[in-house]
């Protein structure tokens, strides 16, 4: 039985990663679970300089889900590279650091350096819901997404991912534009914004207003949208949100997603990705399926 | 080492009206430690997140934890409904606890407010262990003292309540005035509100001040970044001045916190 699925060229021994922002840099998690079962790691955005995130609460708790303003807390890429990735390089993994960015220079910067790294791949965050200036705003405009993609592919050495952000029109054009901009692989969902007020109290939960939504309630949404992407555009499809088990996976796979993230339910049981990989086998064994492949956008 | 585990509930009890007492049989008993806590998972599917919960208390051949919870919310509200013998998912043990070893040879006062109270236990008993001397002040709403007799035990006892009804009227600072409490290290758990007072009061005393600090969590390991308080200095996780409840705490130093 064949489980191994190929992003730009990157071989992944199985289409279970984590999402990126839920699973810290792996440390956090890895006497939790075992690395070396993930297809892939993606890592926590990282900027160019440490970013301080937004005032708390910064989570909070809704129906089947969860919202989210961290506001991409991070120590900065010359730390990371010091002692995250270090870290990671001890196992069999991919690892794809998930970049962010206030301005198109910044993200360069970051590129830049990782490029000098033993990083498989880049996951471009253009679709963070939660920080005020930047990062969004690449992700909704498919004019700036083609010239963001454009620019970060002229200097990265590594294969790029870009994430979309689902908060958009039409996410489909979005993906056009970063392939028109050579991205080598899109990834989606990221969160969805969401808001919710304490009736008691009579305020926001988060300190932030909003918050970025996740979770099992999100995924007929992610589902389609990978659906509508993966149906418009020849690279590959990388496909998150609720995943939490292994028929979830499958559902994203059928969908035309070539590999998928687990993301909040990491929180809810940090053995997930080894369930869902497991579960994923399972489900070939019982339908006789010998090759990953034969799932993929089969519907 | 941590990690989500199934446990058996072996007793659950109702101390004062919404508040209770869970002793669940667990591995994490064994190496649990005062001020460190568990994440408690609900098990309807519309409520994800696990709950912190501190550690109350640990039995004697460290085959149990016991958890002391007030049924606020949904997620308590159904933790509540669960019978003895029933299963439920932990994740832990989290967090960093008390460091008791500074403890030893000092003489240390214990300060409890509301649901504040349950973790400071635990740390009486261990700190009674070692020989440290303590002085505990427990604030509470009104004259129901939960777990004051289990407190008696391990330590001298001084209470106070908002209303007036048993002890000092006013709070557990109140009382400490009231009864010229003194000593070399405060641990506090509390509101913010107290937590503040507690940290101002070591500061005028020139005393070390321990404070257990409360945020709202999703992961409980430092994966998240959902959970941070601010610093004083950097923090070394991410050189910011932010540093994680659920790792790097709940139990912080007062002056390297800025509440
Ligand atoms: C380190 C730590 C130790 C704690 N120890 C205890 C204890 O020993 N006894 C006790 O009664 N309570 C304790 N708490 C508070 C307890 O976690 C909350 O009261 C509980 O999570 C509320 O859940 P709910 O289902 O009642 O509320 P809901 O409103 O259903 O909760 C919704 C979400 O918000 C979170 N949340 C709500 N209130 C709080 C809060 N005050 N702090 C953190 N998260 C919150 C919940 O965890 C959940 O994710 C502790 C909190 C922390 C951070
Ligand atoms: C707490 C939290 C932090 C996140 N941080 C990031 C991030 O730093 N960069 C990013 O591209 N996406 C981030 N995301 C989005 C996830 O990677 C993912 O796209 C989204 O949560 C949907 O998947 P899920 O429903 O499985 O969680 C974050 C999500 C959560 C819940
Ligand atoms: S709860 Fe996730 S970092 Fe503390």
């Amino acid at each position: 039985m064949n489980t191994k699925v190929t992003i730009a060229g990157i071989e992944l021994k199985n289409p279970v990663m984590t999402a990126s922002g839920t699973f810290g840099s792996g440390m956090e998690y890895s006497e939790m679970t075992d690395l070396n079962l993930l297809g892939a790691i993606v890592t926590k955005g990282v900027a160019d300089k440490p970013w301080e995130g937004n005032p708390t609460p910064r989570v909070a708790e809704v129906y089947g889900g969860m919202l989210n303003a961290i506001g991409l807390q991070n120590p900065g890429v010359d730390v990371f590279m010091e002692r995250d990735l270090p870290f990671l390089e001890k196992y069999d993994v991919p690892v794809i650091v998930n970049v962010c960015g206030h301005t198109v220079e910044e993200y360069c910067n970051v590129v830049e350096k990782l490029n000098n790294s033993k990083a498989a791949m880049y996951e471009i965050n253009v679709s963070c819901p939660n920080v005020k200036q930047g990062a969004l705003a690449f992700g909704q405009d498919a004019k700036v997404l083609e010239e963001t993609t454009k620019a970060i592919k002229a200097i990265a050495k590594k294969p790029v991912i870009m994430k979309l952000s689902p908060n958009v029109t039409s996410i489909k054009d979005m993906a056009l534009a970063a392939e028109a901009g050579g991205a080598d692989a899109v990834s989606l969902i990221n969160t969805l914004i969401g808001m919710k007020i304490d009736i008691e109290r009579k305020c926001f939960v988060l300190a932030n207003k909003t918050g970025g939504f996740s979770g099992p309630a999100v995924k007929p949404v992610a589902v389609r949208m990978v659906y509508d992407v993966a149906h418009a555009v020849k690279i590959p499809v990388i496909g998150m949100g609720g995943i939490a088990t292994g028929e979830d996976a499958i559902e994203f796979l059928m969908a035309g997603a070539t590999a998928i993230s687990v993301g909040t339910m990491n929180f809810i049981d940090p053995q997930t990705t080894a369930k869902v990989a497991d579960g994923i086998e399972a489900y070939m064994q019982r339908k006789g399926v010998e090759d990953i492949h034969e799932l993929i956008g089969c519907v | 080492m941590k990690s989500k585990q199934k446990a058996t509930i072996a007793s659950h009890e109702q101390l004062a009206p919404g508040i209770y007492s869970l002793w669940v049989r667990t591995e994490m008993a064994v190496d649990a430690h005062p001020g460190q806590f568990v994440g408690v998972y609900p098990k309807d599917g519309s409520r994800l997140l696990m709950r912190p919960i501190s550690i109350c208390d640990v039995n004697e051949d460290r085959t149990q934890l016991r958890l002391v919870y007030r049924a606020g919310g949904n997620g308590t509200r159904e933790i509540a409904t669960y019978a003895a013998g029933e299963e439920v998912y932990l994740l832990g043990v989290l967090g960093n606890g008390y460091d008791l070893t500074k403890m030893q040879g000092k003489k240390v006062i214990l300060l409890g407010g509301g649901i504040g109270i349950p973790p400071m236990l635990n740390l009486a008993k261990e700190l009674k262990k070692q020989g440290t001397q303590t002085v505990t002040v427990l604030g509470y709403a009104d004259n129901k003292l939960f777990l004051k007799e289990d407190f008696d035990k391990e330590s001298e006892v001084l209470i106070a309540t908002m209303d007036g009804s048993a002890g000092t009227k006013g709070t557990v600072i109140d009382a400490m005035n009231a009864e010229n409490v003194t000593g070399d290290v405060v641990c506090a758990c509390g509101p913010m509100p107290m937590l503040r007072a507690v940290k101002k009061y070591a500061e005028e005393k020139g005393m070390t001040a321990y404070i257990s600090l409360e945020e709202r969590m999703a992961c409980g390991v430092g994966a998240c970044l959902g959970c941070v308080t601010k610093t004083k200095e950097k923090d070394e996780h991410t050189h910011v001045n932010n540093t994680r409840i659920c790792v790097e705490g709940p139990v912080f130093e007062a002056s390297v916190v800025d509440i």
